[in-house]
């Protein structure tokens, strides 16, 4: 195996020194954008108008209403049970629901639910994306990809304009507790037949978005 | 020297496979449309964005980047994934690379595996060696379910299964699914895939993958998809078993953020792809707790030699190039007869196993230009498409039956007599001379030798009576 | 300023119209032309087609020949994209630094007609008369590979009396690509056919180009099916003049 590693190696370098060697990266003079040029509502509004053009649903209200919010939403697809991680936060929480915090449930339990409630590590307006990372009140991967309904609670704080603000953001995630990341652009999805985008397919086929106002 | 064990059918030469594709109406009625659909989707994100020029250069220049120093950041990868309770291979080509996953698998105990859709194992036919080990591998992703069903090849590299149709995918899944009344409804489509793979996500132990990006300074490995398939085959078995090209890799995490714009916008035609996945390592309680990279040569470092071939390498597998080509949209993918098909696959499989085993491939081209514009990572395919045809001339010329070619011979002629204006002009003349009877009403319609194959077709307007210069110089004469 | 026209030998021997109208277009807009009668062919088929080391003198020919010319006019878009991108790569190729030098020095002076008319001089207007329904098809290699923009239109819609009709799937090949057209003849006849089609659908009485090349490969599907619409080059179209 090491010999494979050698030769890989010697073959590369023996193939590069026919060549430019001086290669920058170019990280630091790029001209690309990396800020946009909206202000913090406008953002907020290209992000729920963008998260909804993926055919998701995208609510938004103040920290004080969010329980109320998800319990509306669970009474429109008249869902009782739902998972969610164990750190999602108390006030959030629908009353008059049966909710199942995720303390190593068996992958059935969390795929027999009628869906999870989780929040997020950041929300990204230009296209209208969620990033979970695993952080307070987003639990272990499999428990927001399994059910079929997802309610992501996305407090306004954490939406940034640009996909490099957010990888920026990140940087520290990952130097940090190399956390694995799912970057979430509406609910699951297929282009496969005839090139045309459908929803639903192997994650959950609904996604719904609730974002909360700034105090 | 074609790499061993590689992957490619290179059975018959492109125009050949072409001959026939192009008769078949079916399939293009199909591509035609699913290519005009994807064509306004991208058009449509890409003009959105107004930076994407310099996107496309800082994507082009990372990449450079990477090509100038792969040595060096394989090695900071490696470091990386290891620190994170991964375990990295080296594979020198598709059989080593079989090996390894073959015997991964087998320490597992395990005979059935998932997949998530990759060309890197498609490549090295990573299915059929392990069913020759008497394993499994199901795939996941919807239009490779598609394929497998149909027992056919991927006639793309983003949808394999573009030259298929709704009504002729309810047939294949009302017969494999055993749902005869299925409808060609693509949302019921979709959830009859859900159904027949649920119970697989949840009960098989290992996968494999592809990457589309690794980044060497932590070790992290990025898979973007649609369906969910990747996040369920990268999430919930015990075993995680990636295989990668060598190039995929970026040099930092940062390099993402223009990576992750250019992909989605020039493949699918969004803002962002549903999903993406990203892991770095192992992480206790959540997700697969043994992670394998095999990191793959194949062919990619003969690639690297080549200074004008070596953007190739470049290609994060978009597909904007494919479905911008006016010849793929009527040949459809098969006629490439490689994994890869399409202007990257008329560039990168030649390298891959030679010139000499895809001659076809390079001039399966017009050279318009159109795949160069819209490749988000600026590779100079027709640039590459010209230094390939120069390959394989240059091989053939070596063959007893290359310098007896008569089109080499022709060439040859001609530039002989390009070489000097006297045998220039001469050769007009008796051009002139030589087509009088096959001129009819100052058109050839019947040609003789090679026009023939142009005039099988269309007409050909005849060599007027008066060349420009003969013009020019009565003129002159009669000004003084 | 002296131009020099470098006719190609395609026009040369197929097109000998064009080259006249483009003299003659020149001279009425003040410009003096001269054509170096050493000129034969940039090597373009050569080159493209995979017989590089073929083309290496014909290359070298040519920028002996016409590196003496403030400008190098061409009606041939493809022809000039050869000079003025292959060239480099031919050079770079051979590791010839000085051929890579004198052709760094001549490409910025090579240019195709309808671009050096628009941006070189800043003239749209030609004088042109020419009454009939007209569709324009932008080649390839005029359209991304020289990148004369919208000049050709330009030019076009200065013509007095012209009904002028936009050509859908416009940027599409036509699918004559050099040698493509022989070797791949089956794929080129796809292309062609659906770009005959959105022709015809103009109802146009002429179709025209900035490159004979591509213009003789859709004039012999034209003619072929005695469709009753003709091609020519867009000089051919500038020099019609009323009376």
């Amino acid at each position: 195996m090491s010999s494979s590693r050698d030769a890989m190696l010697h073959r590369i370098r023996h193939a590069v020194a026919n060549g430019v060697r001086q290669s920058q990266h170019p990280t630091e003079s790029a001209a690309y954008e990396v800020h946009d040029q909206l202000d913090a509502p406008q953002r907020i509004a290209q992000f729920a108008h963008r998260v909804e053009e993926y055919k998701a649903w995208v609510g938004e209200c103040d920290t004080s209403a969010v329980a109320r919010m998800i319990a509306q939403r669970l009474a429109v697809h008249g869902h009782r049970t739902l998972v969610l991680p164990h750190d999602f936060v108390q006030m959030w929480r629908p009353e008059g629901y049966e909710l199942i915090e995720d303390d190593h449930l068996p992958a059935a339990h969390i795929a027999a639910s009628d869906g999870v409630i989780s929040t997020c590590a950041l929300g990204i307006a230009q296209t209208g994306t969620i990033v979970l990372d695993g952080g307070v009140g987003q639990g272990r991967r499999m428990l927001t990809l399994l059910p079929d309904y997802h309610c992501c609670v996305v407090p306004a704080s954490l939406v940034v304009g640009t996909v490099p603000e957010a990888f920026a953001r990140l940087e520290s995630v990952i130097g940090d507790r190399r956390a694995p990341m799912t970057f979430i652009s509406g609910p699951s999805a297929t282009s496969d037949i005839e090139l045309n985008r459908v929803e639903g397919v192997h994650g959950p086929r609904t996604l719904e978005v609730i974002i909360v106002r700034d105090a | 020297m074609k790499p061993d064990s590689v992957i490619i059918e290179l059975s018959p030469r492109f125009e050949v496979g072409a001959k026939k594709a192009l008769q078949n109406t079916q399939l293009r009625r199909n591509m035609g449309k699913a290519t005009q659909t994807i064509r306004a989707k991208r058009s449509a994100v890409v003009d959105e964005k107004s930076d994407w020029q310099a996107l496309r250069e800082a994507g082009w220049q990372i990449k450079a980047d990477v090509m100038a120093q792969l040595d060096t950041y394989l090695v900071q990868l490696e470091a990386a994934v290891t620190a994170a309770g991964g375990v990295v291979h080296w594979a020198r080509d598709a059989r080593e690379a079989n090996h390894i996953v073959t015997e991964l698998i087998r320490q597992t105990g395990t005979n059935e595996i998932i997949k998530v859709k990759s060309l890197t194992t498609d490549e090295i036919r990573l299915n059929e060696h392990l069913e020759e080990a008497g394993i499994q591998a199901i795939e996941t992703d919807l239009a490779e379910l598609i394929i497998q069903l149909a027992n056919e090849k991927s006639s793309h590299i983003l949808v394999p299964a573009i030259h298929k149709n709704r009504s002729e995918i309810r047939a294949l899944f009302q017969k494999a699914m055993n749902l005869p009344d299925l409808t060609d409804e693509p949302k019921a489509l979709a959830a009859a895939a859900r159904q027949y793979l649920r119970e697989k996500f949840m009960s098989v132990k290992v996968a494999t993958s592809g990457a589309n990006f690794a980044i060497a300074e932590t070790g992290s490995v990025c898979v973007v998809e649609s369906e969910g398939n990747g996040r369920m085959c990268l999430t919930m078995p015990d075993v995680l078993i990636t295989v990668m090209g060598i190039e995929k890799i970026l040099p930092k995490w940062q390099d993402l953020g223009v990576f992750m714009q250019l992909l989605p916008r020039s493949s699918t035609g969004e803002r962002m792809n549903p999903y993406t996945s990203i892991w770095t390592g192992v992480t206790p309680g959540d997700g697969p707790q043994q992670f394998h990279l095999v990191l793959l040569d194949n062919g990619r470092t003969s690639v690297l030699a080549d200074a004008v071939g070596r953007q190739t390498l470049h290609c994060i597998r978009c597909s904007a190039c494919i479905n911008i080509c006016p010849v793929y949209e009527r040949t459809g993918g098969h006629a490439y007869g490689s994994v890869y098909p399409g202007p990257i696959g008329a560039i990168l499989t030649p390298q891959l196993v030679g010139t000499a085993h895809a001659s076809s491939l390079p001039y399966a081209s017009s050279l318009c230009g159109a795949c160069y514009d819209v490749c988000p990572v600026k590779i100079n395919i027709p640039e590459v498409l010209v230094h390939l045809r120069g390959q394989v001339v240059a091989e053939k010329q070596k063959t007893l039956a290359g310098a007896l070619d008569v089109e080499a011979w022709g060439m040859q002629g001609l530039a002989t007599v390009f070489a000097n204006r006297r045998a220039y002009e001469a050769a007009q003349s008796a051009g002139r001379l030589a087509q009088w009877p096959f001129v009819n009403d100052g058109y050839i319609d019947q040609g003789p030798g090679p026009l023939a194959a142009w005039t099988a077709m269309r007409d050909l307007g005849a060599i007027p009576q008066q060349s420009f210069r003969s013009w020019w110089r009565e003129r002159q004469k009669h000004e003084q | 300023m002296n131009v020099a026209l470098f006719i190609t030998c395609f026009n040369d021997t197929l097109f000998p119209n064009t080259g006249k109208a483009v003299v003659e277009i020149l001279e009425r807009v003040g410009q003096q032309v001269v054509f170096p009668e050493e000129q034969t062919c940039c090597g373009q088929m050569h080159f493209n087609t995979g017989y590089q080391q073929a083309a290496m003198p014909l290359i070298r020919r040519f920028v002996d020949i016409f590196t003496p010319y403030d400008a190098i006019v061409s009606p041939s878009a493809s022809c000039v994209g050869m000079v003025r991108e292959m060239y480099r790569y031919a050079a770079e190729v051979q590791q010839d630094t000085q051929l890579a030098e004198r052709v760094a020095q001549l490409a910025d002076r090579v240019y195709e007609f309808s671009e050096f008319l628009v941006h070189k001089l800043a003239i749209t207007d030609v004088g042109a008369y020419y009454p009939h329904r007209v569709t324009y098809h932008p080649t390839c290699h005029s359209l991304r590979g020289i990148r004369v923009g919208d000049a050709p239109e330009r030019l076009l819609r200065a013509v007095r009396g012209i009904d002028y009709v936009p050509l859908v799937g416009a940027a599409e090949c036509c699918g004559f690509g050099g040698t493509f057209a022989v070797k791949n003849a089956d794929t080129s006849m796809a292309m062609l056919s659906d770009k005959i089609r959105h022709i015809l659908d103009t109802r146009a009485e002429v179709c025209v180009a900035a490159d004979n090349s591509c213009l003789m490969h859709i004039g012999g599907a034209l003619h072929r099916q005695r469709s009753g619409v003709q091609i020519a080059h867009l000089a051919e179209i500038l020099v019609a003049q009323e009376g």
